[in-house]
């Protein structure tokens, strides 16, 4: 209620000084109408006493200060034309002393030397100096903020800069502008510091919220600095910098401090940050400890690093200074200083100067090595970082060197990457892991030795295996997501040589195996597949090598593969086990290694029996079985009999009569191999679909028996396909009578009483029936064969 | 015209780290009608990046596939034609082409897409075509040597569908196509 009060308070002062300035306004504009010059400096002096108020926060001062403005704009227009109608300067500049109280005597005293000046009756450095210096009868910090901010408008394009109109032959240089300036900005900063400590002390905060709406009008020096002409490096160096950096350390204002280091920087020439940077550094560790110098120093670096990306002709500058060296330094300084300072601005530094160095000295991986070593000094014996602004800085500290590179054996090359790991958190250090992974992966850089897979691996170990805080058991949909990258990773991964590729894979292998029940069905297939790969390029190799004792053969790879995927059995995931088992079963097979093929089958066959009871699982395990079987060559008889044996055993007792008959009926294949003549067993392909015929007989009387009606005739008319493949191949046992006995079998079934209409069963009917003429009609051999079936 | 692009076997993570670059960049969303894919794709990201390519999307299970749900086979008409889709391990012996046109005997459909031997195969035959698009990443097969990366689009217009089979080789994606005409369908024949 009361901030209300005194919020109210001020409006209502501050209505009633715009009231009185207007009021004297008007009639100082009367006065100037009637060219009389008496009033005009009465009413005028009245006018600026409303400046004179106590009462107005700076926001509200400043609405003030800017219609006073604007009117003495208009008197600055009238002195000019008195001066030519014959008025002394001079005199003016007396006369407007006599305005009974300082503060607006002093408004129209720099009002007349500006007029003063353009008159140049007086050389501009008198007049200036002599300005200057008087404004130090107003020592109240808002009010003489204002007057000199007032000073500093009205003087900024009368300076006697090189090339400027007021550039005297030996009196007026440079040096007096920049003097004048320079001692008008010392006098405005020491009224803005002294502001904080005036009123009481919980009004603090309020205090220094004000003083950050006065900051530009202190800022607005240096600006003005910068904008002379005659300021060149040499003077930058050897009289602006020192001068203000003098204030800026002397006057011990935090405030004061951090936006005028800031200022400097934004506002001066890079080059010259450059030349000047030794000077401009060794400020930094004098500031005060609350000084948040780590935003200035990455400021700094920022712009120096925008700077060296501009153009390249610009770096020799960055080596000749010693840019890097110094900035280390520097820092390190500061760090040193500053004991307090928060973990997230040491990081914050770093990162900064790690930019800056990727930028200016991409191809000096010892200095990127030497930041991170001066990190994990600092990081190293706290306990792992949990701050949250902290670990974002560190992600992005170890993020660019990826993103500058490219490359992460760059990244592995800088030996204190792992150790910075190590000494983020658990959550933060898979963070990290999945960038690096996804870096790789977008790169598609190609990561060719053991010794750089056992490196990244070890790099990404949050990812791997359970870091020790980990204990969730759930899979949610970013560990997924996870797992399914270092799969993809995996697949990365490539040597040309093979020896070299087979160390790899036992590298990956190494480390997956440490993942767990909950990563291994994530990556052991990718691994197992990358084997299967160099053992199909070693066949290719084996041709055109000439028997050398090759220390990486097929049946070693074969090897490391049964023991990987024996791990999975512990998890259980049986289905896909089972289908690695085939795949290494088909690829031992192209190797002619039988007793190996046995084995992988002997594997998938325990697998079935023991582990997969689902039945839909069954099923597609049993087709996997069948398929694979069917393209076996390796086999010796016995060995291939026992399997096929066990395959229609399978199949006759799948669960659903239909799976059962579909299973045995594609079994029959397996005694029939085109291109292998010994197994060309027509017995025994007979007697797989008779069988079929029985379970589908079985079928349709289970369903006259449960449903009343008979099922689909479906299966008859599958069977029967099958029956004309064979047919067609040679199979002599499957004679035309027993095709002909079956379709008369079908037609029977579709349209007994009992059938109810199925459209499926129909149109493969007749598409088989359709396939029966064309080849009829087809002619030749085949032809007559088919012939032979009247229908 | 319509436009539908038939692919599958990708084998993503656990044979092959992603699609090729080069048919990433071809296959732009809106261009195309339907997507019909064979299976083993093998995770949802796939399943979802599919989904950008196209919201019309058809797909059968593959054995590696982690979403089960997916059905054994599917049909869908487009214009003229009828088409049957099935990932092709459950039709022995694998790539047959005697016993995959049992099957679409079985699922009467003028277009059969399958997959599972990663090799493009196109066959015309008596009731129709049998299409295999290959491994949309050359993912390792036991079946097949040398996997080239490979998909199908298919330009139905009328009675006519234009096959045009894009593969990847040696870097280069070379174009070849396939013209098939339907012809109308059959008078029965009397039972």
């Amino acid at each position: 209620m009361i901030s209300d009060g005194v919020v109210e308070d001020e409006e209502k002062w501050l209505s009633a000084g715009i009231a009185g300035l207007q009021q004297n306004a008007f009639h100082m504009h009367r006065a100037l109408d009637s060219n009389n010059l008496k009033d005009a400096l009465k009413y005028s002096a009245q006018m600026l006493s409303e400046l004179r108020t106590s009462r107005l926060s700076p926001h509200k001062y400043y609405e003030l200060y800017m219609r006073a403005f604007d009117e003495l704009r208009k008197l600055e227009i009238f002195f000019k034309e008195e001066t030519s109608r014959g008025c002394s300067i001079v005199e003016l500049y007396e006369l407007v002393q006599h305005a009974g109280n300082i503060l607006p005597r002093l408004y129209l005293l720099c009002t007349v030397g500006s007029v003063y000046i353009k008159s140049k009756e007086a050389p501009a450095k008198d007049v200036l100096k002599d300005l200057v210096e008087m404004c130090r009868g107003i020592q109240h910090p808002l009010r003489g903020l204002f007057l000199r901010s007032y000073l500093s408008q009205v003087s900024r394009d009368k300076l006697p800069d090189i090339g400027s109109e007021y550039e005297g032959r030996d009196a007026d240089t440079v040096m007096d502008a920049v003097e004048f300036v320079l001692q008008n900005f010392t006098e405005m900063n020491k009224l803005w510091v002294r502001m904080q400590h005036q009123g009481p002390a919980r009004e603090k905060d309020k205090r220094g919220k004000e003083r950050g709406e006065l900051r530009d009008l202190v800022g607005k020096n240096l600006h003005v600095l910068s904008q002379i002409e005659g300021v060149d490096l040499e003077m930058y160096k050897e009289t602006v910098l020192p001068r203000v950096l003098e204030q800026v350390v002397n006057c011990k204002d935090e405030l004061a401090q951090y936006y005028l280091m800031d200022c400097i920087i934004q506002v001066f020439p890079d080059e010259y940050h450059l030349q000047t940077l030794e000077t401009l550094l060794s400020a930094c560790p004098q500031l005060q400890s609350s000084v948040d110098v780590e935003t200035v120093l990455s400021r700094l670096m920022e712009r120096l690093s925008n700077y060296a990306a501009s153009g390249s002709e610009v770096l020799p500058e960055f080596f000749q200074v010693e840019a890097f060296a110094k900035l280390n330094n520097s820092i390190g300084k500061v760090i040193e200083a500053q004991e307090n300072m928060p973990i997230a601005g040491v990081v914050t530094l770093y990162a900064s100067l790690l930019t800056f160095t990727l930028q200016v000295h991409p191809d000096r991986l010892d200095y990127i090595d030497q930041i991170l070593g001066a990190c994990v000094k600092k990081l190293s014996g706290r306990e792992k970082l949990n701050d949250s602004k902290a670990t974002k800085q560190i992600v992005a500290l170890l993020s660019a060197p990826l993103e500058k590179y490219k490359d992460i054996d760059t990244a592995l090359n800088l030996s204190n990457y792992p150790r910075i790991m190590e000494c983020l958190n658990d959550g933060t250090h898979k963070e990290m892991a999945n960038v690096i992974v996804q870096n790789i992966l977008k790169n598609k850089t190609c990561i060719s030795t053991a010794e750089k897979v056992d490196a990244l691996f070890e790099l990404i170990k949050g990812l791997i295996r359970d870091l020790d805080g980990d204990t969730h058991d759930e899979l949610d949909a970013d560990f997924i997501e996870e797992q399914n990258s270092v799969a993809r990773l995996i697949q990365i991964l490539h040597s040309d040589d093979p020896e070299e590729m087979l160390k790899v894979i036992e590298t990956v292998r190494k480390h997956i195996l440490t993942g767990g029940r909950k990563r291994l069905p994530y990556t052991v297939p990718p691994l197992i597949f990358s084997s299967l790969k160099l053992v199909r390029r070693l066949e290719k190799q084996e041709e055109s090598v000439s028997g050398d004792e090759a220390s990486t053969t097929p049946k070693k790879i074969f090897q490391l593969v049964t023991q990987t995927i024996e791990a999975l059995t512990s998890i259980p995931v049986p289905e896909l086990a089972l289908g690695l088992y085939l795949q290494c079963a088909e690829a031992a097979n192209d190797c002619d290694l039988e007793p190996v093929a046995y084995e992988f089958f002997t594997q998938a066959y325990i697998l079935y029996e023991e582990e997969i009871t689902d039945s839909k699982t069954q099923v597609t395990s049993i087709h996997l079985i069948i398929g694979t079987l069917q393209r076996m060559h390796v086999f010796g008889v016995e060995n291939r009999d026992a399997l096929t044996h066990k395959a229609t055993g399978y199949s006759a007792k799948l669960l659903k009569k239909p799976d059962q008959c579909r299973a045995v009926y594609a079994c029959s294949h397996l005694f029939w191999l085109d291109d292998h003549d010994s197994i060309r067993d027509e017995e025994r392909v007979l007697l797989c679909l008779k069988r079929a015929l029985r379970i589908a007989n079985a079928v349709q009387q289970m369903a006259n028996a449960t449903r009343g009606s008979s099922g689909s005739a479906l299966l008859f008319i599958e069977i029967l396909n099958k029956y004309l493949y064979f047919y067609e191949k040679g199979v002599s046992q499957i004679t035309v009578e027993s095709i002909q006995d079956l379709i008369k079998l079908i037609r029977n079934e579709m349209q007994g009483d009992a059938s109810p209409s199925d459209p499926a069963a129909d149109a493969f009917l007749a598409s088989t029936l359709r396939y029966i003429q064309f080849q009829k009609d087809k002619g030749g051999a085949v032809g007559d064969k088919y012939m032979l079936i009247t229908d | 015209m319509v436009l539908v692009l038939a692919l599958g076997d990708l084998h993503i993570p656990h044979r092959a780290p992603d699609l090729p670059a080069k048919f990433k960049s071809m296959l732009v969303p809106g261009k195309i009608q339907h997507v019909i894919c064979t299976g083993n794709l093998c995770i949802k990201e796939v399943h979802e990046y599919l989904k950008t390519v196209c919201p019309d999307l058809h797909i059968t299970r593959g054995e590696y596939d982690e979403d089960s749900r997916y059905p054994d086979t599917k049909t869908l008409t487009i214009g003229q034609f009828k088409l049957g889709v099935c990932h092709g391990h459950q039709v022995i012996p694998w790539g047959d082409l005697d016993s995959l046109a049992m099957l679409q005997r079985q699922l009467d459909v003028d277009i059969l897409v399958t997959g599972h031997t990663h090799q493009f195969t196109a066959y015309k035959h008596e009731a129709g075509v049998v299409i295999n698009p290959g491994s949309a990443t050359g993912a390792f097969s036991s079946i097949t040597y040398d996997v080239n990366p490979s998909f199908v689009l298919m330009d139905i217009d009328g009675l006519r569908v234009v096959v045009y089979v894009y593969e990847l080789i040696d870097g280069e994606v070379k174009v070849d196509k396939i013209d098939f005409k339907k012809t109308t369908t059959p008078t029965n024949l009397p039972h």
